[in-house]
């Protein structure tokens, strides 16, 4: 396990700064010159949806039938914990 | 856990403090445009609010509070105001829970009404965790010998 750490630790020493404009993962395209599709939530949340909290508006505008998917997980969930607890009869 | 009694500091503690838990929830949901949170966050402080009522308090009292009976519905309730927001926006010439075709009155701009329909649904996801848990913490208890 210590040999794990060591060798996880090793690993992290390459990665790049957080924050650095120059990185390849904040630059504008990708490394097949392609525009990345992340940039135009970032840029645009606030004009689409008047609201400053950009994560608000891709899970709520953007992403907003996973989000539906997600209610729907947690209310299964529940109609089956419902199933499973109820008492039919009095013991 | 088998022997019950009552036991009115913690239910005086209780009662003080699920108010406040509460309104940090309501807060937690509406604020969620513009600080951390959202729909998930606020119904699961809501459901602690209740549920901490229901812990201290037993059936008796905590029936002043939420019914049991109330918890299902709310729950298929909030399913029901997201995706009724969904097929509004169908029916007003848009796509499903694209936001901009919402019938909110005041003639207001996409941006706005994208607004609001996020505040909708975060509503919607609100009220059906908090109905969720409080359902499953019912379900649970009534096994027990619960006062």
């Amino acid at each position: 396990m210590v040999a794990f750490a060591g060798l996880l630790i090793y690993g992290s020493l390459d990665l790049p700064y957080r924050g650095d404009a120059d990185n390849l993962m904040h630059s504008q395209r990708s490394i097949t010159d392609t525009v990345v599709a992340g940039n135009y939530f970032i840029q645009e949340a606030y004009n689409d949806a008047n609201t400053p909290n950009m994560v608000t508006v891709v899970l709520g505008d953007y992403r907003s039938i996973d989000t539906l998917g997600e209610q729907v997980v947690v209310f299964t969930a529940g109609l089956i914990c419902l199933l499973i607890l109820r008492r039919y009869r009095p013991i | 856990m088998r022997t019950q009694f009552e036991s009115p500091i913690v239910l005086l503690g209780s009662r003080l403090l699920s108010p406040y838990i509460m309104l940090f929830g309501i807060y937690v949901i509406f604020h969620g445009h513009y600080s951390p949170g959202g729909g998930f966050q606020g119904g699961a402080l809501l459901a602690s609010s209740v549920i901490l009522i229901r812990l201290s308090g037993g059936r008796i009292v905590s029936r002043l509070q939420v019914r049991e009976f109330f918890t299902t519905p709310l729950a298929a309730i909030g399913v029901i105001v997201y995706f009724g927001t969904g097929i509004v926006s169908i029916l007003f010439g848009s796509y499903f829970l694209d936001y901009e075709a919402l019938p909110f009155p005041g003639g207001l701009d996409p941006a706005a009404l994208r607004y609001y329909g996020i505040l909708v649904i975060e509503i919607g996801i609100g009220i059906a965790v908090m109905a969720i848990l409080v359902m499953i913490y019912d379900h649970m208890a009534r096994g027990e010998d619960y006062v």
